[in-house]
Parts: structure tokens; C-alpha cells; sequence
């Protein structure tokens, strides 16, 4: 069956089992690899996108409970002239990824949060960043939304 | 036992058959995961001279108007320096590190310089590597007297292009960047003499040009790279010394992150071809097991099941997509055999290990040095014995495995990332019943690897290989999650009983026997000065492939001592920094850092009712690290991390900026093992299956900061992907132990806590 909703703002149909999951419909039918698949079970947030503003975990997500609804995915965070979100510009400045595979879905975690409390604190950060990242770059991933939001980052090593 | 792998194993009760002790240890070891690399096993074979494969690796690289040079890098005539990496990137950052010491040597202008990956062509077989690694596996002195050329052959005869032994800097950098960059120079500028008609001492480098300042005039090294180019290159140049780098020892930024922010970057599971379809698979769930019997039926009624294949351990179930490929495999009950593992267990592995470490028998390696046995037997020393255990580790690199496989025309393609393009086609060509020359492997950045990508250990390679010859079209086989952590090449179920004997609080003698399945022996160093040691290790093999983890064998060999160490200072009642600090040579590189961290971190000033703080320090890769942990336990047992430090020797930091992020990184990754991460055993099974039950540290348990500095003290250049890791479970313990009292000897600490 076809299922239509929106992706980066743009009308899509997909030919697709209602209970495929959103992540597999963005991957394999829509192209849009910048969201990664990390477990298929929502416990590590690498597939995380927007679904109508709330930060979403694809991978357990069926494509009939998207039917309608508007979807932001990695690739829709620029502006439509190019420019980088402030948030990914910020994980530039401080060089956050690493292999970077979580990287997409920490940055939707990130914007999200963002878009919902402004300027998160340190405990909102704690408990809205619940995104696995095996390199370990959560000190930088703290001070990146930290800046983001103009608010200055921890002490870090002076290197 | 029929399908036992290994039929000369009747475990869980016995060990793996005893070898002959050897005093130092089996050096190849550091080669990790076995990679074909064995000096005197045949390698003086057929193979390219030198001259031939810089031939045809300037052919592969070179051409419209660039011009190559050592199989490292081009010159265009618009100036662009390519410099092509033998090292992948998983996330290590070593790219940006090998363009700064290539771009410093040269004179280049870093916004002129490209970092591409080298072609998985035998052409650029590292033996930059194979000239780093040699030391440790036949001794500086005999390496001495190899010719470079000699060594080239060997990197292509190992074939050697793995990234891995935190090499990429300390190895590739020092001899093939910084050496090309600065002969490479030589030769621009001998080519601008002749051009310009004066001598070379009067020219001066900088910015991609030759300037002659007395002239006024200039060359750049686009105009000057196809004369340079028929110039013999000095295999000995003269390199710039510390204080004449502009970009060594540089915070430059790494060249990969943008497109690793805007989901543009793309990993091997994102590879997509026309009509390509997607794989997924079950492997029999007891390693070592095989598959008896599936009925196709069920899988292939799903909508988008295309095909199912059966290879001897595992069912593969082909569809349009991974949706329907997943939906096909749950529908298959398929019976696999155990294997004749049924008995092994955790608890099984764990008493076998304690059995084999206390019968008495010849262990399989040695080192140390001393008479131990009189020591402990001497008058008036205190005797300290304390046991560990370190459990199963996955990797969990976040990118499950994923090759994309295309036969075509009689040759396979492969699309994928693995941490030796070169070995992945030899393994991919021998399942696939091809010659190497018919296998052409497409190497991808990774989504992490840390130690899991090694080709020899990778059994995806075989099944694509396997399984794209059997279909018309590209497919892509990919790992779930829940396959990949039961199928893993775990860093090895280990453990060991540690014995001392103290007098006038200082350590008279050390013996460490170990249990695991490889030896530590010339891998990791015992950096502490004690009259007399002794390591000994006794070899068990599980079911389970042991595989390297990120710093190997120094996780768990570094709990051990580093945890011993803080037991024995509390015997000795001192301080356990001060304890360490009688025990390292004074002047040490070693003592500096110590005394570093313990300096960074407050040491010895009051903490809050409920928090400790803990010390450990770790060589390893040739790079010294030191860590301090502050940690409290929270009411439901489990610890939390308050600020972590760190502090590092590795002689000379490249990049500080990407380094500091590989040490916290590290550092991060090690408590998160140390806190909750196991793969048990059942009946020869694995019982996690997911994160859901394989828990990885997350952002609100990490140290909100790692306070990370680094002693340039100069020394040999070491590694910065895995030596942060090593400190962290035994500082973390330690911490955990000055917090509470309460001595932890078994990981991880969460099964430590609920006991």
C-alpha cells in the first residue's frame, strides 16, 4: 500500500508494508541515508529524526502511524539556501564526531531538545541526550549543545 | 563433537594444548588478530620489486595532470596536494594527522592538501608498517640490516594495510608521510635550481612554491611537479626539527567532520547500486555450530523475499529491502547443531580458567625477570594473593557489519569498511573460489571498528562473497544488531591470581598468572621496578573466537596490575599514588606522568562524604597514560563517575585537538566496559542480544568532563587510539573502593553491585 507524508518538507508516497518501519522507508525506498540504523529496537537513538517536531526513534516506528505527518530528517536540518543548522554548525566548532555513525541522530536529539527548553541545563542535557555513542564523545557533544544555545562550556582539558 | 571446530579441544574442563614455555612471549602477537603476518613463514615469495609497485601504484593515482610520488602522494598543476591514506578512518581521525606531517615536511599549503583513501591495491601494501612494527617482532638490531626494499616486499607479500595498533601516526606518519613530504621537497627544489639557474641554498619553501628572494622570483609546485616527478627521491631526507612544524603538534581541524554533520558521509551500510538487493542473516546461535535443516517456505511467502540460501552455519534470506529481508528471517525456524559445545558456559569458563591456573602445570608463556619463588620465601615479607575476572566484551561498533557484493564479468565487487582492504580481498577471493586479481574491494569509512574489523576474524566477507556469486544482481548483506553482539570476536573471558610480597612497604616480588585464550607477553609492558617478577601465562580456549579489542590485551592486563597495585599499597598502609611513585624509576617518563595527573586532580586534597578517588597508569602502544577517576556509588549500587583525568605521554601529539578527543574517547569507553558490559555463555550460546542487555555507557553517566594533557616529552612517537583505555577500570575500581571500602575484583561492576 501507499503511504503518504512529508520528508524535509517535500510530499512523499511510499510503496510499503504498513509496518515497515519509518527508518527502513527513509533508508531503502526514499535514499535518505544520513539516518542510521543502530538496533531495530529504539535503545540507541542513531535513527532518531523529527516526526511533526518530536525527536523519534525511526527503527520502531511503522510507516502507518506516519501517514500524514511531517517528518525532518538529517538531510532537512540546513536551510534551503545551504547554511548549516546552528546545531551542526556547533558540532563543527567542536569537532564532536569521531567514526560519527551516531552523530546524525545525536544532532536530531540535540535540535530537538533545543526547539523545547531553549537553553537546556546540564540535567536537561543529561536526560534528554540519551543516544549511544561508542566513541565516547559525549564531553564534546555537551559542550557543543552548550554553545549552540550561547551558554559557555564546561572547563575542558586545556589541549 | 562432530563439529567441533577444534577436535584436540575437550573443554570446558581442559585447557588448549600445552606448548613449550617461551621466554618472551610469541612477538607476532602484537600483530592482533592474527593478520597473515609471520616473519619466516614464506613471505620472501613472488612479489613485486619496489620500482614495480610504485610503478603501478603512480598509474592508479597519477595521470591528468597529477603527478605521484612514493605511492603516497600526487601533485597537480593546480597546486592540489592528494595524499593517499593506507589507513582507514573509523573514527580515529588519523587522516587529518598523516596530511599535517605529509603537508609540514612538504611546505605544503593545508588548504591545497586532499586526503583521499589508496586503493585496496597491493601497490600500497604499507610498509611504512611493516618498518614500524619489525622492531617488536624480530628486534631493532635485526631489523637494522632489512633494506626498505625488503620491507616493501614484505608489506605486500603480508599483505599489510591494516589500520590497527594505534599505527597510523606513530608508524605510517613518521616514516612514509613525514619522510615523502620531506624528500619530496628536496626534489621540488632541486628541480627549481635547475630551472631558475641558481643553487639550492639560496631557495626557500612555503606555501606550495619555491621562492628565490634575491631574484624575486617563484615557482609553484603545480609548475614543478612533472620535473620533480622523473627525479630520484632520497629515501633518507633531512626532516624539520619541533621548533621549525606548522602544522605538527597543531589543533587543526579534522577533514572528515563535515560530512559526518549533515548525513552526507557514506558508511559501507549505506552503499546502494541499481537493482541492488539487500541480505540479512542468522548464524547458527552456538559458535561453532551448523546449520541442519530450514524450510524456505515461510520466508519466502513474505512479500519482497526474493531468495533464501543456505551456507554450512547459517541462512540467508535475500528481499527488495531490509524490512522484508528481517521480516523473511523471523519467519524461518531454522535447527542448527550446538556444535558439542553445550556445556560451555560462563561460570564453566571461569572454573575451567581457575582449574587449569592452579594445577600446577607448565604455563605457555613466561616473562619477568627474578627469582619470584625466593622472594615470596624470604624473611619477614608480607604475602598479598588477590583473583580477578574480566568477562566477554563486544565490540558494539555502532555501524552493524554491512558488504555490498557484485559478480559480474568473472571479477567480485565489494563495497564495505574493514580495517585491511588488502587481506579482505585475499579472504573475500579464497570463499569465493576466485584469484586475488578478480576481487576488487571498495574500501568505506566505518562506523566504528575497534579491533572488529579485521578481516581475518570477519565472516561477512566469506558469506557475501559466497552469497553474490549466486545471485545476477549487487546485494548487500547486513548484520542485525542481534547478530552481530552473538557473533562478536569478543575481547577474551580472562582471568588471573595475582601474588606479592611486600617488605618495608615496598614490593620485593610480583607474579601475575593469567588465564585466557593468547598471551600477553611483548605486547604490554610491566613498567613498575621490582627486584623480581614473573608473568605467566596459561592458554584456554573457549567456543568463542577471541578477537582484538580496542588496546587488546592491555584492558584487562592493566585492571589486573593497576588493581593489585592499589591492594598492595592498602597492605603496606600508604597512599596509592605514593605507593606507585616508589615504584617507578625516578626521572621516567612514567613518574612524570603520575605525578601529573595526581597534580591536575587534586590528589591527596579532601573529597565529599560517599566520593573516592582512584589512580591507575597503563603503557601501552608505546604511549604512557595515567588517570585519575572520581566516582561515587548512587543508591541504587551503581557507580557514578563524577570527572576523569588524564594524562599523556606519546611522545609528540600530532594533533592535539583530535587526540584529546581519542584519549576521553578511550577513557569513556573503558568505564563503560568496566560499569555493565558481559557476554555471558549458556549452553555455548551468547545470552545478550541487544543494548537492551548489553548496556554502553550514555551521556548522563559519563564524566560531564575529562581533563586531558599531554607531556610533550619527545620520546619515540606512540599511539593515541587505544592507550586512553586501559587506566580507566582500574582507576574507576580503585575509586569505587576508597569510596566504600569495598574492593571490587570481578567486572563489570554493575553484577558486582546487585551481588
Amino acid at each position: 500500500m501507499a503511504i503518504a507524508f512529508s520528508v524535509n518538507g517535500k510530499p512523499v508516497s511510499v510503496e510499503a508494508d504498513a509496518d515497515t518501519p519509518l527508518l527502513w522507508a527513509l533508508r531503502d525506498d526514499l535514499g535518505l541515508t544520513g539516518t542510521k540504523f543502530g538496533c531495530g529496537i529504539a535503545a540507541c537513538g542513531a535513527c532518531s529524526v523529527h516526526v511533526d517536531g518530536a525527536v523519534t526513534r525511526s527503527c520502531s516506528v511503522p510507516l502507518s502511524d506516519v501517514a500524514g505527518k511531517s517528518v525532518t530528517t538529517i538531510e532537512g536540518l540546513k536551510s534551503a539556501d545551504g547554511v548549516l543548522h546552528t546545531v551542526q554548525q556547533a558540532w563543527i566548532d567542536a569537532q564532536v564526531p569521531q567514526c560519527g555513525y551516531c552523530q546524525s541522530g545525536q544532532i536530531m536529539a540535540a535540535v530537538a531538545l533545543i526547539e523545547q527548553v531553549g537553553s537546556p541545563s546540564d540535567a536537561q542535557i543529561d536526560e534528554a541526550m540519551t543516544n549511544i555513542c561508542r566513541c565516547g564523545t559525549y564531553p564534546r557533544i555537551r559542550t557543543a549543545i552548550l554553545a549552540a544555545t550561547g551558554q559557555a562550556a564546561a572547563q575542558t582539558g586545556e589541549a | 563433537m562432530a563439529d567441533n571446530p577444534n577436535p584436540d579441544l575437550d573443554y570446558p574442563e581442559t585447557a588448549a594444548p600445552a606448548a613449550k614455555p617461551k621466554r618472551k612471549g610469541v612477538k607476532r602477537r602484537i600483530f592482533l588478530a592474527g593478520s597473515a603476518l609471520v616473519v619466516g613463514g614464506g613471505i620472501f615469495g613472488v612479489w613485486w620489486t619496489d620500482s614495480n609497485a610504485k610503478g603501478r601504484a603512480n598509474t592508479l593515482i597519477g595521470g591528468e595532470g597529477k603527478h605521484a610520488f612514493n605511492s603516497v602522494m600526487t601533485i597537480a598543476e593546480d597546486d592540489t596536494v592528494t595524499l593517499f591514506s593506507p589507513h582507514i578512518d573509523f573514527g580515529q581521525g588519523s587522516h587529518t594527522a598523516l596530511g599535517q606531517m605529509l603537508a609540514d615536511e612538504l611546505d605544503a599549503a593545508w588548504d591545497g592538501v586532499k586526503i583521499e583513501q589508496a586503493p585496496a591495491d597491493m601497490a600500497f601494501a604499507n610498509a611504512a608498517l611493516a618498518k614500524g612494527f619489525l622492531p617488536t617482532m624480530v628486534g631493532d638490531t635485526v631489523a637494522g640490516l632489512i633494506p626498505d626494499a625488503v620491507i616493501g616486499m614484505m608489506a605486500r607479500s603480508m599483505p599489510l594495510m591494516i589500520t590497527g595498533g594505534s599505527s597510523a601516526v606513530r608508524f605510517t606518519g613518521e616514516v612514509a608521510m613525514r619522510r615523502t613530504g620531506a624528500a619530496v621537497r628536496a626534489a621540488l627544489m632541486a628541480e627549481a635550481a635547475d630551472r631558475l639557474g641558481v643553487p639550492e641554498s639560496e631557495l626557500t619553501t612555503a606555501d606550495s612554491k619555491v621562492t628565490h628572494a634575491k631574484s624575486g622570483r617563484s615557482l609553484r609546485y603545480g609548475e614543478l611537479a612533472a620535473g620533480a616527478a622523473t627525479r630520484s627521491l632520497s629515501s633518507d631526507p633531512v626532516l624539520k626539527t619541533r621548533d621549525q612544524w606548522k602544522l605538527i603538534g597543531k589543533p587543526v581541524p579534522r577533514r572528515d567532520i563535515p560530512a559526518k554533520v549533515d548525513g552526507s558521509a557514506v558508511y559501507g551500510i549505506d552503499f546502494t547500486l541499481p537493482d541492488m538487493r539487500v541480505a540479512t542473516i542468522a548464524a547458527a546461535p552456538v559458535r561453532g555450530g551448523k546449520l541442519e535443516s530450514v524450510d524456505e517456505a515461510p520466508a519466502l511467502a513474505v512479500k519482497g523475499v526474493e531468495k533464501v540460501v543456505k551456507l554450512p552455519d547459517a541462512v540467508i534470506v535475500v528481499a527488495k529491502g531490509y524490512w522484508p529481508a528481517t521480516k523473511g528471517l523471523a519467519a524461518l525456524s531454522p535447527k542448527f547443531t550446538d556444535g558439542g559445545h553445550s556445556a560451555m558456559s560462563t561460570p564453566a569458563i571461569y572454573a575451567a580458567q581457575e582449574k587449569l591456573r592452579k594445577a600446577g602445570g607448565e604455563p605457555d608463556n613466561m616473562g619477568g625477570d627474578g627469582d619470584v619463588d625466593a622472594a615470596f620465601a624470604a624473611a619477614g615479607v608480607k604475602l598479598v594473593e588477590a583473583e580477578y575476572r574480566v568477562p566477554f566484551l563486544h565490540h558494539a561498533m555502532m555501524e552493524p557489519f554491512a558488504l555490498t557484493g557484485h559478480f559480474k564479468d568473472g571479477t567480485l565487487h565489494l563495497w564495505g569498511g574493514l580495517q585491511d582492504p588488502l587481506s579482505t580481498r585475499a579472504k573475500a577471493a579464497k570463499a569465493a573460489g576466485l584469484e586475488v586479481d578478480n576481487v576488487v574491494f571498495h574500501p568505506m569509512i566505518m562506523g566504528g571498528g575497534f579491533g572488529r574489523r579485521f578481516p581475518d576474524l570477519v565472516e561477512i566477507i566469506d558469506q557475501i562473497a559466497v552469497l553474490a556469486k549466486q545471485v545476477p544482481y549487487p546485494v548487500k548483506l547486513v548484520w542485525s544488531r542481534e547478530e552481530e553482539l552473538r557473533h562478536g570476536t569478543y575481547r577474551p573471558q580472562s582471568s588471573a591470581g595475582l601474588k606479592a610480597s611486600l617488605k618495608d612497604g615496598k614490593i620485593t616480588g610480583w607474579r601475575t598468572d593469567y588465564v585466557q585464550s593468547g598471551s600477553a607477553e611483548g605486547e604490554v609492558p610491566f613498567i613498575y621496578a621490582i627486584p623480581a617478577t614473573s608473568r605467566r601465562h596459561f592458554a584456554y580456549q573457549s567456543n568463542q573466537i577471541d578477537g582484538p579489542w580496542r588496546s587488546v590485551n592491555a584492558t584487562q592486563m592493566g585492571f589486573y596490575t593497576e588493581s593489585f597495585m592499589d591492594e598492595l599499597a592498602a597492605a603496606a598502609g600508604e597512599d596509592p599514588y605514593q605507593f606507585r611513585r616508589k615504584h617507578l624509576a625516578p626521572g621516567s617518563r612514567h613518574l612524570a606522568a603520575l605525578d601529573m595527573v595526581a597534580k591536575r586532580s587534586g590528589w591527596g586534597t579532601p573529597l565529599p562524604e560517599g566520593v573516592g578517588r582512584g589512580i591507575a597508569i597503563v603503557e601501552s602502544f608505546d604511549t604512557i597514560v595515567a588517570e585519575v577517576v572520581e566516582a561515587s556509588v548512587k543508591d541504587d549500587g551503581s557507580p557514578k563517575v563524577l570527572k576523569a583525568w588524564a594524562v599523556v605521554d606519546c611522545g609528540t601529539t600530532v594533533n592535539p585537538l583530535n587526540a584529546e578527543a581519542q584519549i576521553a574517547g578511550g577513557l569513556i569507553m573503558g568505564l563503560s566496559s568496566a560499569i555493565g558490559e558481559q557476554v555471558t555463555l549458556d549452553k555455548g550460546a551468547v545470552v545478550e542480544s541487544n543494548f537492551s542487555d548489553y548496556p554502553i555507557l550514555k551521556l548522563a553517566d559519563a564524566p560531564p568532563v575529562v581533563d586531558v594533557h599531554f607531556i610533550e616529552s619527545g620520546a619515540k612517537t606512540g599511539g593515541i587510539g587505544e592507550p586512553g583505555l586501559p587506566p580507566a577500570s582500574p582507576a574507576l575500581a580503585n575509586a569505587l573502593s576508597a569510596a566504600t571500602g569495598k574492593r571490587i575484583r570481578n567486572l563489570p561492576l554493575l553484577t558486582q553491585a546487585k551481588a
